[in-house]
């Protein structure tokens, strides 16, 4: 029989690592708590592909930042994810914040990171206009980039299944036991046997090592207020602008998104809640006024909608990842904090490898496909062709989302493609229906009609997100039975 | 395909400006729809009080654009529904797809833009908190009870007083929901007086004015919200916050014509309405492209937008023909004071009297309305109040435009 490994977190991290494993004769079984993959801090933070000059030397940080954010441009592409490399910049304002430049330059060729260079004002300028003239430098890393991070989960997780690990989503992992060398999940209603342990629960990694005893480690919640804006101030930058970390922060940055809208954020508060993501006057304040400081002409009138992402800080500088001490089948891959969407598909080889190490064995499957359809390829086919999808299934030329351009068919495709979209937000995450800038307001009662449709339920159960979300109460009066 | 008019929306401006042209002798016309049937959001509209200035009588919504829908079948005009158009091009190219046809394009002589206007979201007016289900904009809302038949709340507050907001008000409430707050940004309402009486006061809803909703809490599903009073700069005064236990908040911030098409056509937009920029007949900078209605600007009856779409209708069947008026003048039109803009834009023809509307930026009593050419003053107007909410117009005669030149200001002090 083949050897069982349970990845816990359908997060970006978990998602890659479950793909990664089914190169190999492996059972793989992926649990979610949540309705859907991609729900925690994957869903919601910068989309950044950092060059990888800001961590330590020596660190995993820096090791896997830099092999990841190589890897990424070929990842995106097997899998059918928008990725763009657009370049950062890190904007210094004094002499002193040159200096610090200076030294992430340093810092950067230390590690390994291609494509850097130190700007002068005048460089800068000629880059990118739009930026504040009070800068004075900046460190240009032309190697860094911006992905879309839930598609990459969503599409990992989907191509994991595809080359045939099982999908356990709604499964919240409340008891592990060890019984005759093996590991029992309780996990929902399901019950999950396994030889290995991947502990990639992101913010509640750690609650899931005291499953096993293992309080060797700790995870603080830290939220990040970001606003999005309309595709009509997109191109108002096209690098990534990161502000020089000072006495105030690590300052707000301006970037494009992959999607050809602008975002700005985050901000760091440590919070107690690890579920709330709430956002507040005064940090979306922040975000604001901060941002300025970069790009003083942003235009906030164009903001659509502002969301607060919660990053998993662990009680230690560097990532986690490492078997446990109390089990040496079960491995922690936690406190995937900044830069860890970069790192992401570094991480998911060097856990594999960790794996064999402790003496997993590791028999190829030659079947794997490791590229996935991307939920955007009818949009990019030619008119002719889109005439003959069309002509098959016509369902393909009914637009549903106006605002993003999204038909019925893809619609339809979303609910039924593992992992399969069974809320608004599944889909929003998939297709980007309802992220445009009438944010659902016309497309919602049609999405409600097909999701119920779809799913074979009343429009009354269908969920906006996680259970107890629902959209609607009750018929009215002319229509209740 | 060729086609000598083209209008992209099959609501209210769409079908009058369809009857214009082909009671102007135009016959090769088809009108695009985005929703499976003729009439636009007036299909949702259940309530009465369409109609008055039109049809001299009341009728819900359906039934107004049953009428209009009746006049284009009457004609024998061509519609396509579920049709989404997907850009127009500055040569008056259409790129529309639908179930049926695929992607298809139409060369259109002349094109008249009548997409409508969309909602503000949530999102844009950055209101802070939590993110869950239970978030409505009015017409949302709107749609899920009179088209859909669900109810999507039992304990309703409602952020703003446009007009759909207060409409919905009274909805929800006869559905058997509890509307406990309408709250207000401004130091008055957005939406007509006479919903104001008919919506909120008969049927004891609140109101409150300089009040906004500073947070939204709940994590499935809206627990309640905070709602706190504003300064003179619409910050919110911390002291002032209250929290009202609800399951759903329905916005009505304000509505913003759909110009997306219009500016793949690379037609200039005005930055206060957020429609084109236009001229009496509501021709675009692009010539042979007419824009009518809320996609215009927004207005506050459709009777209002009727009217106005037989202009555009007339005007593109006359630019069809080859007989518009010769374009004679160039007069811009700019707003002072306390209007915040006027439509049009531009008058290039002064063989004909123009009505130009305008809205106030904030309440004017006793205003005077002045329209200048340089310091010759050409005419003056007073009225007792002028709020935001109500659109004014003020008639020029073709005598008063042929004294005119360079430049006009309409002005409320």
């Amino acid at each position: 029989m083949k050897p069982t490994v349970a990845v816990i977190g359908g997060g970006v991290v978990g998602s890659l690592i479950a793909r990664e494993l089914t190169k190999y004769h492996l059972k793989v079984v992926l649990i979610e708590a949540r309705e859907d993959v991609a729900t925690g801090a994957t869903g919601a933070n910068s989309a950044i592909v950092h060059g990888g000059f800001d961590p330590v030397p020596g660190t995993l940080k820096a090791k896997l930042n830099v092999k990841g954010a190589a890897m990424m441009p070929a990842l995106a592409e097997d899998l059918g994810v928008s990725y763009k490399n657009n370049g950062s910049l890190v904007l210094a304002f004094s002499e002193k914040e040159m200096e610090h430049v200076r030294k992430l330059y340093d810092r950067g060729i230390e590690n390994g990171v291609p494509g850097l260079s130190v700007l002068n004002a005048e460089e800068l300028q000629a880059l990118e206009p739009n930026i504040s003239k009070e800068a004075v430098g900046a460190l240009l890393c032309s190697s860094a980039g911006i992905v879309c991070p839930y598609s990459l989960a969503v599409a990992a997780a989907g191509n994991a299944a595809d080359n045939g690990a099982e999908l356990l989503l709604a499964s919240p992992v409340t008891a592990i036991e060890k019984q005759d060398g093996k590991f029992l999940l309780t996990c929902g209603e399901h019950t999950v046997e396994a030889d290995y342990v991947l502990n990639c629960a992101g913010v509640r990694s750690d609650e899931v090592a005291r499953l096993i005893g293992d309080d060797s480690f700790s995870i603080k919640p830290r939220a990040g207020e970001y606003l999005l804006l309309d595709k009509s101030e997109g191109d108002t930058v096209s690098h990534t602008i990161f502000q020089t970390p000072n006495e105030m922060g690590k300052g707000i940055l301006v970037t494009p998104t992959v999607h050809g809208n602008l975002l700005v954020g985050p901000t760091a508060l440590n919070i107690e809640d690890k579920s709330d993501t709430s956002t507040t006057r005064e940090g979306l304040a922040f975000v604001r006024s901060t941002a300025m400081r970069s790009v003083p002409n942003l235009n906030f009138r164009a903001v659509i909608t502002s969301f607060t992402g919660v990053r998993s800080v662990p009680s230690c500088e560097d990532f986690i990842i490492r078997f446990s001490e109390k089990d040496a089948k079960f491995l922690h891959v936690a406190g995937i904090e900044s830069p860890g969407l970069s790192s992401a598909p570094a991480i998911a080889p060097y856990v594999v490898q960790l794996l064999a190490d402790a003496g997993l064995a590791l028999e190829k499957n030659e079947q794997f496909d490791g590229k996935r359809k991307s939920y955007h390829w009818f949009s990019s086919l030619s008119m002719e062709e889109k005439n003959a999808v069309i002509r098959e299934n016509p369902a393909f030329g009914r637009v549903v989302c106006r605002c993003e351009t999204v038909t019925e068919g893809e619609i339809v495709d979303a609910i039924h493609r593992a992992p399969k979209a069974t809320t608004l937000d599944g889909l929003k995450h998939r297709l980007r229906s309802g992220m445009g800038r009438c944010q659902g307001g016309f497309c919602t009662p049609l999405l409600v009609e097909i999701l119920a449709r779809e799913l074979g339920i009343s429009p009354m159960e269908v969920q906006k997100s996680t259970l107890g979300s629902n959209l609607l109460i009750e018929k009215t009066k002319e229509v209740a039975e | 395909m060729k086609k000598e008019l083209v209008i992209i929306g099959g609501g209210p401006a769409g079908l009058a400006a369809a009857v214009a042209a082909y009671d102007s002798g135009v016959r090769d016309i088809l009108i695009l729809e985005r929703d499976t049937s003729l009439g636009g959001i007036l299909q949702q509209c259940i309530h009465n009080g369409f109609g008055l200035h039109r049809f001299g009588e009341e009728l819900t919504g359906p039934e107004y654009a049953a009428r209009y829908v009746k006049q284009v079948q009457e004609r024998g005009i061509q519609s396509l529904c579920g049709t989404m158009v997907l850009s127009v091009s500055p040569d008056k190219t259409v790129t529309a797809m639908n179930k049926q046809m695929g992607i298809f394009t139409l060369e259109a002589t002349a094109v008249i833009l009548a997409m409508g206007c969309r909602e503000r979201p949530r999102g844009a007016l950055s209101i802070p908190g939590t993110r869950p289900a239970g978030i409505f904009t009015a017409g949302t809302a709107q749609r899920f009870v009179n088209m859909e038949g669900y109810l999507p709340g039992k304990e309703v507050v409602i952020l703003g007083s446009g007009d759909i907001g207060l409409i919905m008000a009274r909805r929800m409430t006869l559905e058997g929901a509890k509307v406990k707050a309408v709250c207000e940004l401004m130091p008055y309402s957005g939406g007509l007086n006479r919903n104001i009486v008919q919506c909120l006061q008969d049927f004891d809803i609140p109101l409150h004015l300089s009040t906004t909703v500073s947070r939204i809490h709940g994590k499935e599903r809206v627990t309640g919200v905070s709602i706190a009073g504003v300064d003179e700069r619409l910050q919110v005064i911390p002291e002032t916050e209250t929290y009202i236990p609800c399951d759903t908040l329905l916005l009505s911030c304000g509505l913003l014509p759909e110009n997306e098409l219009t500016k793949s056509a690379g037609i200039p937009l005005d930055t206060i309405t957020g429609g084109a920029t236009v001229n009496q007949n509501r021709e675009t900078a692009l010539e042979g492209v007419f824009a009518c209605g809320n996609v215009l600007h927004v207005h506050d009856l459709v009777d209002f937008v009727s009217e106005e779409a037989v202009l555009a209708g007339n005007a593109a069947a006359a630019y069809i023909q080859g007989n518009a008026p010769a374009k004679d003048t160039s007069l811009t039109v700019k707003a002072a004071g306390k209007v915040r803009y006027t439509v049009p834009q531009r008058i290039d023809s002064a063989s004909q009297e123009v009505a130009l509307f305008f809205r106030v930026g904030s309440v004017a009593d006793n205003a005077v309305l002045t329209v200048k050419c340089g310091d010759k003053v050409l005419l003056t107007k007073k009225k007792r109040r002028m709020t935001p909410g109500e659109m004014e117009s003020v008639r020029l005669s073709a005598k008063l435009l042929a004294e005119a030149e360079g430049e006009l200001t309409v002005s409320v002090d």
